[in-house]
């Protein structure tokens, strides 16, 4: 039997504060970049805010925003059968050393569980033959959740009209979802698996380049057209409505044409770690090379 | 920068101005979605409410650690828009004064404002820590059943801020200019 230096669910709880008070750096750098060449008085007072807030935040081990949010977690490489219970008392957990704020309630009564997990945790599985297990936690706001938009498209309609749906979504949200927002984009699948395309797109780091040659430019020409908007941080006027434009793709009918939009507030928070199976474990909130 | 005592008078609401930037000192209190729907409520089976009379509204469901009394741990704002069906109410018969929240509200709410002279103050959303610093104390709470984030909090500020003068007594909206650029921008 291996002992494990960390359990699980210890794992959890340290991805759930990394998180919560820590911006991952590539967000941390779109930020500052924005401040630099922000030109209004308001738009850089706001920018100023954020980023005093988030190093206040970081310096005092304290989440940057109230709405700590609903964790979403992503596992993939070896599954453990138990991985779902060590995560709902890893939030558990949390929720109470951190503090997290309870977010989770039943939909119907509205009455709060009060730990975070309600019914049970959110987790999207991708089991994969490596020797390790991956979490990455995404701990997702209201404001920009509520956001969300599908559109089933027919499939005629070519990439001028997704990129509109894509700018309507944004730009008719106004100052709601905490712009500078990062915009996650699905593209085919079903309706189901093009939202979780838009989810996953989020996870992408700001400074890696899209694999994908057409996705590299619909995502370069959307920044473009988001941020000559002049929505401007906090829907306030300015010239950064979305700090990056992320889009994932997947196969879909041939009959289909699913766009989905999921967007996340500039307090865009990620952590993964990285359980090898002689038990070292390794965390980043960015990317695994 | 303009330093403003809170509850505010109705000539000190008057005075601010759309885009100017405001700190308050004294006191606050959070309402979100169920602590209005209950106020309004209680208004209209005929109860006097007069939590909200005269006061300055955060719209805020923060994180707080109970120990020796309450501890603000981040109190930033929420999306003020959930309330546009029970803000022009909450003006017009509670007596709210001004506002705080994000993301703006209603061309209704705002009327409601202009009406009462009132205003809506736009707090950096997500900028929760540096929020709770200008929070000195809790000093009270009311609806504790609402839990955490739907609670009644009433809070000692001192100089609590930046927060932008977004619409104004005089009827000028931030939001509505920028939509307007917007669609000049992007035709949308």
């Amino acid at each position: 039997m291996i002992i494990l230096p960390e359990s699980w669910e210890d794992v959890v709880v340290r991805l759930l504060r990394m998180s919560e008070t820590r911006l991952p750096d590539d967000v941390s750098w779109a930020l500052e970049a924005a401040a630099a060449w922000e030109g209004g008085d308001i738009a850089r007072s706001q920018l100023g805010a954020i980023l005093d807030n988030s190093s206040k935040a970081e310096f005092v081990s304290r989440p940057m925003c109230q709405d700590t949010g609903l964790p979403v977690f992503f596992v993939k490489g070896r599954i453990p059968v138990d991985i779902e219970d060590s995560i709902a008392a890893g939030v558990r957990k949390a929720t109470k050393d951190i503090p997290l704020r309870p977010n989770a309630v039943d939909p119907l009564s509205r009455e709060n569980s009060g730990d975070n997990v309600g019914s049970g945790v959110l987790v999207h599985y991708r089991p994969m033959d490596v020797p390790y297990t991956e979490i990455t936690v995404l701990p997702k706001g209201a404001g920009s959740e509520n956001m969300s938009r599908l559109a089933m498209l027919t499939p005629s309609d070519g990439e001028d009209i997704i990129k509109d749906f894509v700018v309507r979504t944004v730009l008719q949200s106004g100052g709601r979802p905490c712009p500078p927002t990062i915009v996650g984009v699905g593209i085919g699948g079903t309706a189901d698996a093009c939202m979780a395309l838009a989810k996953e797109a989020l996870l992408m780091p700001l400074d890696s380049r899209n694999p994908d040659e057409r996705l590299r430019k619909m995502e370069e020409d959307l920044f473009i057209k988001l941020n000559s908007s002049g929505l401007g941080p906090m829907g306030l006027g300015g010239d950064t409505t979305v700090l990056g434009v992320r889009i994932k793709m997947a196969s879909c009918h041939t009959a289909s044409m699913p766009v989905a939009v999921n967007l996340n507030c500039w307090a865009a928070r990620r952590a993964t770690a990285r359980m090898h199976i002689d038990g070292s474990v390794r965390y980043t909130q960015g990317a695994f090379e | 920068m303009k330093r403003i005592d809170s509850p505010m008078s109705e000539a000190d609401a008057r005075s601010l101005r759309a885009g100017e930037t405001v700190f308050l000192t004294g006191t606050i209190i959070t309402a979100r979605d169920k602590a209005h729907l209950r106020a309004l409520k209680k208004s209209s089976a005929g109860e006097k409410v007069d939590l909200m009379d005269g006061a300055t509204v955060y719209h805020c469901g923060p994180i707080m650690r109970e120990g020796d009394g309450f501890e603000v741990i981040a109190a930033g704002p929420t999306t003020s828009a959930r309330m546009n069906m029970l803000a022009p109410r909450a003006i017009r018969e509670l007596g709210v004064r001004a506002i705080i929240g994000k993301g703006g509200m209603s061309k209704e709410t705002h009327d409601a404002l202009v009406e009462n002279g009132g205003v809506y103050l736009a707090a950096t959303g997500g900028a929760a820590v540096t929020l709770a610093e200008g929070i000195k104390d809790v000093t009270g709470r009311e609806w504790e059943d609402l839990g955490m984030a739907e609670s009644v909090w009433f809070l000692k500020v001192k100089d609590f801020g930046p927060l932008v003068v977004a619409m104004d007594a005089h009827g000028r909206s931030l939001y509505e200019e920028v939509e307007r650029r917007v669609r000049e921008n992007s035709g949308i």
